[in-house]
């Protein structure tokens, strides 16, 4: 049997060829370009943020170290061994989780409902005027790109020490986040019950109330559960600079080498955390089918 | 009463499912609303809410408005873009240290390539727990570890990313398609081909552009950790707000919120660069 090929002439592939060549040449400097560029930020990068592989090489003991000395109680015996020594705080802490919850509970509900009553300017498809939409999303903008923490700082001097500086904090932060979902979904709406609405003559109050609502309704609710996740890690660190919470409790036992306190405190957080996301996962299921988990 | 509002109320009668709803939904959605709302009235007494202290509280904050306009670094504006710079290098390299480190964990996190629940499970709930915890915790544990400064910034953000990418890396392995690997494995290929040449270059594009999503939202938590003594301009924020330096504090928000736009736009473009307008809701 013979296969037969047929083939291109020979001045026809050798141009094939040349093209062939000349795309992966310029391919390839183009690589390395962005490699040269690349490895020069590395460099730049390294030296700014004094990067030490010597002093890591000879600390990362400590690392492993750290984490065998927070295992062990006063005593010298492993943790696990003594429970009731280990957990010695546990109904203080658990009123500080329960505090950090509380937290972040509040700080959800008024971002959301400071966020509900934004959103609706800042989207495109009905903001009632270009100029209120530009300075809403403007002042979204600024209060999610300045850190929680930030605020936090700020606040508990305004404020006084306590979780109030902690609850607004995140109320302002998740106002920002939230608003720019929502005026997303809102963007993403069928437009035609709107028009309905609109052409009975309904003011604008009312098209978002009957038109945009009841569309969009699931949505929010959806984001907001995900934001009340996102700020109970958050508020987990919001004692650090005295806005209340757990993380009072554990900088303190990391400031004051109280090893194994540092290790219950953050085994506490981490359940905690692991419960809300399960939690949370289950009910936005429950509540909006399965699907919705980002 | 006007022929329209008859009809409406015809209409009504006649169709009530639709106006009214199921009556045990809508006491069951009360119920709800009556209860998340009476949870929300006790955090707010549990908490300490209380009027005067909101009136005189946001009274001094707009006092401190006040005191920012306008913001004037004074003398310290090299200390502070010096900061910056640490900031940015401690985002950049955090990130790709983290990156790094996840990959080979995410190979182990993905169902396609372990298929055995056992090793997948651990992985993961390991991944979940470092995840859980949040970046300033983590740089607590390293200034512990390699002492004050930049470095344990670094070794903070690469922490927490490390449990990040590895979900998503994991995740994005997962949404491969497996035909490729199918072809790769006819040929006689071994399991570490299928994942080179099968897997990776579908991925690898993906991870790229959550990567650079990454830097850009690492920017914002590098710039935070200083506030405790891991370097970056969190540091100097933290210290002028405690020292009521408000035209300074002022001065530093902008940075960062120049700072945090101008990387927006770089890595955003760049993602686009690589994976397309298509990227663009992968997040």
């Amino acid at each position: 049997m013979t296969i037969s090929l047929s083939s291109y002439p020979p001045q026809q592939i050798a141009a094939l060829e040349a093209a062939y060549d000349a795309t992966v040449a310029r391919k390839r400097l183009r690589f390395i370009a962005g490699l040269i560029v690349f490895v020069g930020l590395l460099i730049v990068a390294g030296l700014g943020a004094e990067v030490a592989p010597k002093t890591f090489v000879e600390k990362i003991g400590n690392f492993v170290g750290y984490f065998d000395r927070i295992l062990n109680l006063d005593t010298g015996k492993r943790v696990w061994t003594d429970p009731a020594e280990w957990f010695w705080g546990w109904q203080k802490w658990l009123k500080l989780l329960a505090e950090t919850l509380l937290l972040s509970y509040v700080g959800t509900g008024i971002g959301a409902v400071g966020a509900f009553c934004l959103n609706f300017f800042a989207a495109a498809n009905v903001s009632p005027h270009p100029v209120a939409r530009f300075v809403v999303r403007r002042f979204l903008e600024f209060c999610r790109t300045v850190p929680g923490i930030v605020f936090a700082l700020i606040f508990v001097i305004a404020f006084g020490l306590g979780p109030m500086a902690g609850v607004l904090a995140i109320a302002i932060h998740s106002v920002g986040a939230l608003g720019k979902l929502y005026s997303e979904q809102v963007e993403n709406i069928d437009m035609k019950p709107l028009e309905g609405v609109r052409s009975t003559g309904a003011s604008w109050m009312s098209s978002m109330r009957f038109a945009v609502l009841p569309q969009v309704m699931p949505g929010f609710a959806s984001y907001s559960l995900l934001r009340f996740e996102i700020n109970v890690r958050e508020a987990s660190v919001m004692g650090f600079v005295g806005a209340g919470g757990i993380g009072q409790e554990l900088v303190v036992a990391v400031r004051k080498f109280f090893y194994s306190d540092v290790s219950a405190i953050l085994l506490m957080i981490i359940i905690t955390i692991f419960l809300i996301d399960v939690c949370t996962g289950w009910l936005r299921g429950r509540l909006f089918g399965p699907g919705r988990r980002s | 009463m006007t022929p329209a509002v008859q009809n409406a109320s015809v209409i009504v009668a006649k169709y009530p499912e639709l106006f009214h709803g199921s009556r045990s939904a809508r006491r069951k959605a009360f119920a709800a609303a009556s209860v998340a709302l009476a949870l929300f009235v006790f955090g707010c007494w549990y908490l300490d809410f209380s009027l005067e202290r909101l009136i005189v509280g946001t009274r001094q904050l707009g006092w401190f408005i006040l005191l920012m306009i306008p913001p004037d670094p004074g003398s310290s504006l090299p200390t502070y873009l010096h900061a910056m710079g640490e900031t940015l290098s401690i985002a950049f390299l955090g990130t790709l240290l983290g990156a790094l480190l996840a990959l080979p964990f995410s190979l182990l996190a993905a169902k396609n390539i372990i298929p055995s629940i056992f090793l997948r499970f651990p992985v993961r709930r390991f991944l979940d727990s470092i995840r859980g915890i949040d970046t300033l915790i983590w740089a607590l544990v390293w200034i512990n570890v390699v002492g004050l400064g930049p470095f344990a910034g670094v070794l903070a953000i690469a922490t927490s990313d490390f449990g990040a990418f590895g979900k998503l890396f994991s995740e994005a392995i997962e949404g491969g398609d497996h035909k490729q690997v199918e072809g790769i494995r006819a040929a006689g290929g071994s399991k570490l081909h299928e994942i080179r040449f099968g897997l990776m270059p579908q991925v690898l594009p993906v991870l790229a552009g959550q990567i650079l999503y990454y830097i850009e939202s690492n920017t914002r938590s590098a710039t935070i950790i200083g506030i405790v003594g891991a370097g970056g301009i969190g540091l100097q924020l933290a210290e002028q707000i405690r020292v009521l330096e408000w035209q300074k504090v002022s001065t530093l928000v902008l940075m960062i919120l120049i700072a945090v736009a101008v990387i927006d736009f770089i890595s955003s473009r760049l993602r686009f660069a690589i994976i397309g307008r298509a990227g663009e809701a992968r997040h």
